[in-house]
């Protein structure tokens, strides 16, 4: 049964605030979560009072700005600056995305930010991805192949073919579609999200691989796949612009397909 | 590695805005809910009519009461709220309509015709 309020051990006190220095002109309050695992404490929202002039244009800069010069002790990931690694992703302002390429400007008034929702927290906005990453490997993230590659060359595919692999290879597993589900939320035991469902459709849809039924076969459970209710939470959060409800959409249709 | 068994759980629905595709996603699931209580407003209203001339108007002045108007309403309006969503997701089954801005034009476009609909059959019944 789905609990939605927050144990006991994980309601959010108020800390403290870290005002601008004098002189700041244009002052924006960003509302960080913290939690620090040594203080045997419950998690708090700090607030950092930040001078936009002195600031570069992103999140992921601000996020920078106090970790450097107003507060070393706040714990994020982030990698490339550029929304290609995902390790930045958190909910910012309501809804999850990369902080690296979300623009400050973006939002009016107070920034609220806070590591991907329902998730186990390590510190801070570092969630633990442990149960992410191994509901990926579930799904065998690999080409199967059962007849040899030929001797001189790799497993070739047609432009076409390979057409099929656009809007599914460019997810970078930031993890940001899977915890803006709400069946994601109350149910990550058994279902396995958006984001791990799409990485298994690429696969599906891949005409050099040879372990399509078998895939399948995996995903034929009324947990691992048909939990999706197509409530569009990731599609809607994509920082790439992908498209999972989709994707898990044409498994359902490849499911009714092969009966 | 120290602490992990008691680690918090982020924030979710507390904090995660409300989007138009889960707002119209939960109100699904919930008109679903209201059309099973309200089934037993049925079924209230035909064991009334078994029961006799006496008790089959005792029912009707509650249900045509206005409280019981409202009550009525509301369930129409669940109904057809439901209807036209359902047929939206009959559209997702078959493949069609996943891009975004299909997802907010048929979104619109259901929660229009749920009132467009109760409105029309209050009128002609």
């Amino acid at each position: 049964m789905a609990e939605f309020k927050l144990p006991a051990n994980s309601v959010i006190k108020e800390g403290k605030t870290w005002p601008a220095p004098a002189g700041a002109t244009r002052v924006k309050n960003f509302r960080i979560y913290r939690y620090d695992p040594d203080s045997g404490q419950n998690p708090r929202w700090d607030t950092y009072q930040i001078d936009l002039d002195k600031c570069g244009p992103m999140v992921l800069d601000a996020l920078l700005k106090i970790k450097n010069e107003i507060d070393p002790s706040l714990t994020f990931r982030r990698s490339c600056r550029e929304g290609i690694c995902g390790s930045c992703s958190m909910n910012i302002g309501g809804t999850n995305t990369l902080a690296c390429i979300k623009a400050i400007g973006a939002f009016d008034g107070d920034l609220q930010i806070s590591p991907l929702p329902h998730m186990s927290v390590v510190k801070d906005l570092v969630p633990d991805l442990t149960h992410f990453y191994a509901q990926y490997a579930s799904i065998k993230p690999w080409m199967q192949t059962r007849t040899p590659a030929p001797p001189d060359r790799e497993h070739l595919q047609s432009p076409e073919d390979r057409k099929k692999l656009d809007g599914l290879y460019e997810c970078i597993l930031c993890a940001s579609c899977s915890t803006s589900c709400p069946s994601y939320w109350w149910n990550s035991d058994r279902y396995l999200g958006p984001a791990v469902l799409l990485q298994a459709y690429r696969w599906v849809v891949d005409s050099r691989d040879e372990a399509t039924g078998e895939r399948l076969d995996n995903l034929e459970d009324p947990f691992r796949l048909y939990r999706c209710h197509t409530i569009m939470n990731c599609t809607n959060t994509c920082p790439k612009g992908l498209n999972p409800a989709k994707a898990i959409g044409e498994l359902k249709k490849k499911m009714i397909e092969r009966r | 590695m120290k602490n992990t068994q008691n680690r918090p759980m982020s924030p979710h629905l507390q904090i995660y805005k409300p989007q138009i595709t889960s707002v119209l996603s939960i109100l699904h699931r919930g008109t679903g809910i209201v059309l099973a209580v309200g089934t037993l407003l049925v079924t209230y209203w035909l064991s009334a009519l078994a029961g006799g001339v006496e008790t089959f108007n005792a029912a009707n002045a509650i249900l045509g009461s206005f409280l019981g108007k409202v009550v009525l309403f509301g369930w129409t309006w669940a109904l057809f709220y439901h209807l036209s969503n359902g047929i939206r997701h009959l559209m997702w089954d078959t493949g069609f309509g996943f891009d975004l801005p299909t997802v907010y034009l048929s979104g619109k476009i259901v929660v229009g015709a749920s009132f467009v609909l109760t409105v029309l059959l209050w009128i002609v019944a």
